[in-house]
């Protein structure tokens, strides 16, 4: 009796562990052979040519310079705008407000907004944006749009990160005699900057990842532009170049070429994050 | 100390963006002659790549047809070229969008690959015809398949014939690929075939790229798209005896063509620049591009 | 006279810093508004019935029919594969990295799920396209590999990672003291994974599952190079229009009551989003008591 009951359980037991190392081991194959294809059939194509020059049809060339300025630029207008924003929420959540009902609410409302998918955020800011406020089809419009979808990752990190900061230090200040703005500005905010940083870069990843948004509100278009200018009118960025590439114009090659580029910098995204985040938990320790 | 360093950060990202910035705009103005004529520029050549400066500037947004591709882009770049201050902007997203576009003022000149619809020109749109395109039918490069009667084509795509037997290839299940609700070149195909409301398809793409490369992955698949658009990576089909080239366009025998159209709206002011843009895309000019490109030139 | 600066100047600050917190529910309620007052006109003209009911979307022909049935029942059985393949895995997986894995090994598997989260979903969408799509055609004989089979697959490795993190953080926060004493009463490691660590991460583990419900619903891009988008009723195998394709494929180019029919399919999806948010809160909020 107490043998067939061993033998049960340690069949169970082995079952289990090779289920679970299996599943583990899928996960990590996905990323391989995704990551392993995509530079496969990518990575050949990144010439200089195409990093460097913009489409032309007269000589039959493709080029995503354009795209790669649309990004960057893209990505400065949006932090520019969002960390104000983000920073000052964070902040009244942590120092100032000192009713639990509308800290709990504002909460949810920056939950609300993660949750909601990028083809709204994309529909709401094409009919408001670019139609009700007259911006058209713009990287301007794209910038708002993002803004709203940004500003909840910039609220949280920093939320995160001036929590760390020990209440000693606030005292210390108040009671030394400086305002509360003072404190906040001297004490509070240097020390959230690691948790502000990393807010960033995670922006960062989202705003070259997406595409949805960006489609119906900054458009598809693939000129080489000024800043002022380039926010005035319609620009694809990177992944919006990638799908308009393959599913538009067929060209799969550059496609995957941008693919390429785009896990590339994911990486170097990802790899930042994780180092800034090690570091704030040093801190927080 | 760490405050100077992401200050500093922040400043170079700033500076490197402002060089780059300025490289990407200082390239486009590398030889200069003043041209003081304001409207477009006529060129003896075809395509010529030295960048003038002319007193127009600004950006001329254009919006709409897949299938105009690669004639818009040829002459948007002439233009761009001949007027180094003026930038044109294409947003390929179909004929439909295009239209929808110009209506709700999101774009100055919309492009169409279809006449418009009478509630359209009711809203005040005018379309004015710059080439006529042939719409190809194509098939994979392994059909043995060449020829289809006009007949043979509407019963495809309702669904009517099914096998590829059924019109002379090899055994297999015809996959219709086709376009979105609101493209020109989908719009063109059925009315031309008889098949509005009646067609059955397996996909429905929203571009012409996309059909070409969908056929071009698939054995069994048909599809259509712009013939100046098609590439040796589908074989193209005659109808009824008759293969698309330019000629058979412009004469009429092969009846499966519509026109390329610039789509503006009546009442609104184009800008300097896309007035100018307007202009040399309806004249005589752009008529070697525009057959470059593959499309047969009206004006 | 210098305290009366300094206390308005306060008083500004605390203006701003509040100006700022408002905003977050400011853009909430702007963004509910819109669709509620967008998506409503099109219901009330084609009639709530015939509209989440109706079997047929035709809407450009001569005579439209606004249906949406199609795109609802597509959504939910897009997403409720998505969780049949991707839970078990994400979920088997988070448990080795938390309590099974040599801490080298989970480091790096860990990082390699960072990874898949971070991938835009265009780049899902082209991989899907170019390999995944020709392979289902010709592995299940039929004439075109676009089909629901395919946006379940690449579903289901998209929604992998949050399942993931949101498990793993759940099964770590489980105290050791419940193994300990399981172990102590001579049951082995993974007896007492399974039958204690689990049970007891219970409700973070469906704080995952909902989180994941949610993102597979809302995605969009991949699906539409991977799914072929015509609205049929969903079938494994037929070419099918999600509830977000459904919006993303017409929007553009639509005017007059198909535009607003799309308005109201993003009011559906809004809804059915804001349920899920809604749920999942009530989840987490019962992990942390």
């Amino acid at each position: 009796m107490e043998k067939t009951k061993s033998m049960k359980r340690i069949l169970y037991d082995k079952i289990l562990r090779f289920l679970l190392y299996f599943c583990a081991f899928i996960t990590s194959a996905f990323l391989v052979v995704i990551v392993g294809y995509i530079f496969y059939r990518g990575l050949g194509h990144v010439t200089w040519q195409l990093l460097t020059t913009s489409p032309s049809f007269l000589s039959d060339s493709i080029g995503i310079l354009p795209n790669i300025m649309n990004t960057l630029y893209l990505i400065f207008a949006t932090l520019l705008l969002v960390l104000p924003l983000g920073v000052g929420a964070a902040i009244y959540l942590t120092e100032y407000a000192k009713n639990r009902r509308l800290v709990g609410l504002i909460e949810f409302a920056t939950e609300t907004l993660t949750g909601i998918p990028s083809i709204l955020y994309g529909l709401v800011g094409m009919l408001f944006f670019a139609q009700f406020l007259s911006l058209g089809t713009s990287l301007l419009a794209g910038c708002l749009t993002l803004v709203i979808m940004i500003l909840p990752t910039i609220v949280r990190t920093t939320q995160e990160s001036i929590k760390t900061v020990p209440q000693t230090y606030r005292e210390g200040s108040l009671g030394l005699g400086s305002g509360k703005w003072h404190m906040v500005r001297t004490v509070v905010i240097p020390s959230a900057i690691d948790g502000i940083v990393t807010g960033c870069i995670l922006s960062v990843g989202r705003i070259v990842g997406e595409s949805a948004a960006l489609l119906f509100t900054a458009g598809s278009a693939s000129v080489l532009s000024d800043f002022v200018k380039a926010m005035q009118s319609s620009g694809a960025t990177l992944s919006v170049a990638l799908y308009m590439y393959t599913m538009e114009r067929g060209k799969v090659d550059i496609g995957f070429a941008i693919a390429a580029i785009l896990m590339i910098l994911t990486f170097f995204i990802n790899l930042s994050a994780k180092l800034l985040g090690k570091k704030l938990k040093q801190k927080h320790g | 100390m760490k405050r100077r360093k992401i200050l500093g950060l922040v400043m170079a990202a700033t500076l490197s963006l402002g060089l780059i910035s300025g490289c990407g705009s200082s390239t486009t103005s590398s030889s200069t002659t003043s041209d003081s004529s304001s409207s477009s520029s006529s060129e003896s050549s075809a395509s010529s790549t030295t960048i003038k400066a002319t007193t127009l500037s600004g950006t001329v947004s254009t919006n709409g047809s897949t299938s105009m591709e690669k004639v818009i882009g040829a002459l948007s770049e002439q233009f761009m070229n001949d007027n180094s201050d003026v930038t044109v902007t294409y947003d390929p997203t179909g004929s439909g969008t295009g239209i929808q576009a110009v209506t709700d003022g999101t774009c100055d000149i919309g492009l169409s690959s279809r006449a418009l619809k009478d509630d359209e020109t009711a809203s005040g749109l005018v379309a004015t015809t710059i080439a006529l395109d042939g719409i190809a039918i194509i098939v994979n490069t392994d059909s043995g398949v060449t020829n289809l009667t006009m007949a043979q084509l509407s019963k495809i795509f309702t669904g009517e014939i099914t096998n590829w037997s059924e019109v002379g290839g090899t055994d297999g299940t015809i996959v219709c690929i086709g376009r979105e609700a609101g493209s020109g070149t989908r719009d063109g195909f059925e009315s031309i075939t008889d098949t509005k409301d009646k067609c059955v398809l397996s996909q429905e793409l929203t571009s012409t790229g996309a059909v070409i490369q969908a056929v071009a992955g698939n054995p069994t698949a048909i599809g259509y798209a712009s013939l100046a658009a098609v590439d040796s990576t589908v074989k193209v089909l005659s109808i009824d005896g008759v293969t698309p080239t330019e000629e058979t366009v412009k004469d009429g025998t092969y009846t499966v063509q519509r026109p390329f159209n610039v789509v503006t709206k009546e009442g609104t002011e184009l800008s300097e620049a896309a007035q100018a843009f307007f202009d040399y895309v309806t004249s005589s000019d752009a008529n070697d591009l525009i057959s470059a490109a593959g499309a047969v030139p009206v004006n | 006279m210098k305290h009366k600066n300094l206390a308005l100047f306060e008083q500004v600050m605390h203006g701003i810093f509040f100006f700022c917190g408002f905003v977050t529910i400011a853009f909430v309620c702007f963004i509910s508004v819109y669709l509620i007052i967008s998506g409503l006109p099109a219901i009330r003209e084609i009639g709530i019935i015939d509209f989440l009911f109706g079997t047929t979307w035709a809407s450009t022909a001569s005579e439209p029919k606004f249906g949406i049935l199609p795109f609802i029942l597509t959504s939910i059985y897009g997403t409720a594969g998505a969780i049949v393949i991707g839970v078990p895995i994400g979920f088997m997986t988070a448990v080795f990295l938390s309590k099974v894995a040599p801490k080298r090994l989970a480091g790096i598997i860990r990082s390699a799920v960072d990874l898949l989260a971070g991938i835009p979903s265009v780049v899902y969408g082209l991989v899907g396209m170019i390999v995944l799509v020709p392979f289902i055609r010709v592995f299940f004989h039929l004439p075109d590999g676009a089909t629901m089979l395919a946006a379940i697959f690449v579903l289901s490795i998209m929604i992998l990672p949050s399942i993931i993190s949101v498990s793993e953080t759940a099964l770590n926060a489980v105290p050791k003291e419940y193994e300990e004493a399981s172990l102590a009463l001579g049951a082995t490691e993974i007896e007492t994974y399974f039958r204690v660590s689990i049970p007891a991460a219970k409700s973070g583990i469906a704080a995952a599952i909902v989180l994941g419900i949610g993102r597979a619903i809302g995605e969009a891009m991949a699906i539409i190079m991977v799914a072929g988008n015509v609205a049929n009723m969903p079938s494994l195998f037929s070419s099918v229009r999600f509830l977000t394709t459904a919006i993303a494929s017409e929007m553009s180019y639509s005017s007059g009551l198909q535009r607003q029919a799309l308005f109201s399919i993003a009011l559906v999806l809004f809804l059915f989003i804001m349920l899920i948010n809604v749920l999942l809160n009530l989840l987490l909020k019962k992990k942390t008591k």
